[in-house]
């Protein structure tokens, strides 16, 4: 507990740490439970606190449009989203990516439609890691707070141009209280710079982003993008640690990992069921059981490096995420899996789904997880589980 | 680690008062942590809402299903909902009723406290609304945050003449159940 800690809404939290990024252009449209973030930073606009201009568009899609013309004439953005919101931007998405503009959201993770649902799982962000947007997961609101301000100066980065999602379970985190330290504005302007752009739009150097590439040249449009991503790898990891210097905080660069070095059953996941586990690993680990965690912090670019090498002294893995491929498995699993395939690991990998439409993940849960996992060191019966389906009701 | 759930109906904010609870246990040092149920709230639809307190930085984000104590704003819940639920044999469920403790059907072992908070919420703020009332009781009854630190987090909460009034309803309650 620190001096500077308050107890807050993680949602107002978040809000605070985009005011000390300073953005010029806030855009924003509003749906639960992201809404809480945008109308902390409206009232922070309406009582001076914050100098940026802040619209109320029509819709996502607009929210985000805005947003890529803003930062293609060299201002700083921020909108944030959540579920049906991040999909009817989904277009915006890829011109965002594909025109290299350095936005950055906060993702309020929920599930997707239909059936309606507002509660929380991460479908919607893991269902869009293929735009070209980098991805955080956030475990507790501090991080939330952290990631946003590391997210723009990953982003803004003039070798990576690349825009970011941070995203933090909607809900669990957006409308918890719990203690906080807020960013104090005069680090966090000297943490990051001003946004300055080598290439924008300008009336005295005309220039078109994104306009038009033909066959012969459209391929290198995304090998640049994707080597950007590779090299945000590097930049995402020493970001944290220069934050780390600054602010005395740090949850990993790319991954973490919770009692982990001599785990046997090793679960893999990412966001805010990391306390939840935290727990269960520390109740497992006083009966002996060798159990341990490896966060994934960031999605994309994929840590398929860092993740071989915490991993490769694992009996068994076990991943845990709240979103589902459906069709074939969930994104976190299949990823992990393509990581490992070539390497000369052969660890057993089986994934569970959890969590889904706000589903609790509870202790006994994960304790359940892990049994699960402990029996597949035998022989793996089934890749794929739906956590605790209610057969009753099938 | 000491839990509570709030059970109350769309309207008498029983989120504010578990924001309220870990405000309050901050101001004493401890760590806490306070979220809502996430339902779809509408007015007099049954709500809840959580609160934890402990010594060290609090992890677990699971729902609250074992209890240390129990608030219920709204004594009409007791037939729609088992606010009973898990709560703890050595913990304490503290109800708003004007009903005598024995006609109240709980299955539970804990200690039930009853407070008339709609008669304490009406003659002091004008408006049957109970949840500061029933912080007041809490805090009389569970000592889990000090009476000093309560009325700062309201005073943070609520401003001028309304925030005089909700310390005067909560000083009530306070005395009414220690």
């Amino acid at each position: 507990m620190t001096a500077n800690m308050k107890v807050v809404e993680g949602s107002y939290a978040v809000a605070h740490a985009v005011m000390c990024c300073k953005p010029d252009v806030i855009s924003a449209y509003p749906i639960t439970p992201q809404t809480h973030i945008v109308e902390h930073l409206s009232q922070m606009v309406a009582n001076g606190e914050l100098d940026s201009e802040f619209l109320t568009v029509d819709s996502e899609f607009s929210a985000l449009s805005v947003l890529v013309g803003v930062s293609a004439c060299g201002g700083r953005c921020y909108s944030s989203t959540t579920s049906q919101g991040l999909a009817l931007m989904y277009e915006v998405l890829y011109n965002a990516s594909g025109m290299r503009l350095p936005l950055v959201m906060n993702v309020a993770n929920r599930a997707m439609g239909a059936p309606l649902n507002i509660w929380n799982d991460q479908q919607d962000s893991v269902g869009a890691r293929d735009v070209g947007w980098l991805q955080i997961y956030v475990e507790d609101v501090q991080e939330a707070v952290d990631a946003t301000l590391q997210a723009y100066k990953i982003a803004e980065d003039e070798s990576i141009r690349t825009p970011a999602m941070v995203c933090m379970d909607g809900f669990i985190l957006t409308h918890v209280y719990e203690p906080v330290e807020l960013l104090d504005k005069e680090r966090a302007s000297a943490f990051l710079p001003e946004f300055r752009p080598a290439k924008i739009l300008d009336p005295a150097r005309p220039m078109t982003f994104g306009a038009f590439a033909d066959p012969s040249t459209y391929t290198e449009f995304r090998y640049q993008q994707f080597e950007a991503q590779q090299k945000a790898l590097g930049k995402i990891e020493s970001v944290a640690r220069e934050f780390q210097e600054t602010f005395n905080r740090y949850y990993g660069g790319l991954i973490d990992s919770y009692r982990a070095d001599d785990a046997e059953v090793v679960i893999v996941t990412m966001g805010s069921v990391i306390g939840t586990i935290k727990d269960a690993i520390d109740a497992m680990r006083a009966e002996g059981k060798k159990v341990g965690l490896v966060k994934v912090r960031c999605y994309r670019p994929f840590p398929a490096q860092a993740l071989r090498q915490a991993l490769k002294d694992a009996s068994v893995i076990a991943v845990i995420e709240k979103d589902v491929s459906i069709g074939a498995e969930a994104g976190l699993v299949t990823d992990l899996k393509s990581s490992f395939y070539n390497s000369k690991l052969r660890i057993p990998i089986i994934g569970f789904a959890a969590g889904l439409g706000g589903r609790d993940i509870t202790v006994k849960d994960i304790r359940k997880i892990v049994e699960r996992a402990e029996a597949a060191r035998k022989g793996i019966e089934s890749e794929f589980e739906f956590l605790d389906l209610r057969w009753e009701i099938l | 680690m000491k839990e509570i759930r709030l059970h109350g109906r769309g309207g008498q904010g029983s989120v504010t008062a578990a924001e309220i609870i870990a405000v309050a246990a901050f101001e004493d040092k401890r760590f806490s942590q306070a979220f809502p149920a996430f339902g779809v709230e509408r007015r007099g639809a049954p709500v809840m809402a959580f609160a934890r307190i402990a010594d060290h930085p609090i992890r677990i984000r699971s729902q609250v299903y074992e209890p240390d104590y129990v608030i219920v704003q709204d004594v009409t819940l007791l037939d729609v909902v088992d606010v009973a639920s898990g709560l703890k044999d050595d913990g304490k469920i503290i109800i708003n009723t004007d009903r005598p403790l024995e006609t109240l059907k709980l299955n539970t072992e804990a200690d039930v406290i009853t407070i008339d908070a709609t008669k304490i919420a009406m003659e002091i703020l004008g408006r049957p609304i109970v949840n500061t009332t029933m912080l007041g009781a809490f805090c009389g009854a569970s000592k889990e945050v000090g009476l000093e630190s309560l009325n700062l987090a309201i005073s943070e909460r609520f401003k001028g003449e309304l925030g005089r009034k909700n310390l005067l309803a909560i000083k009530t309650a306070y005395e009414r159940v220690s």
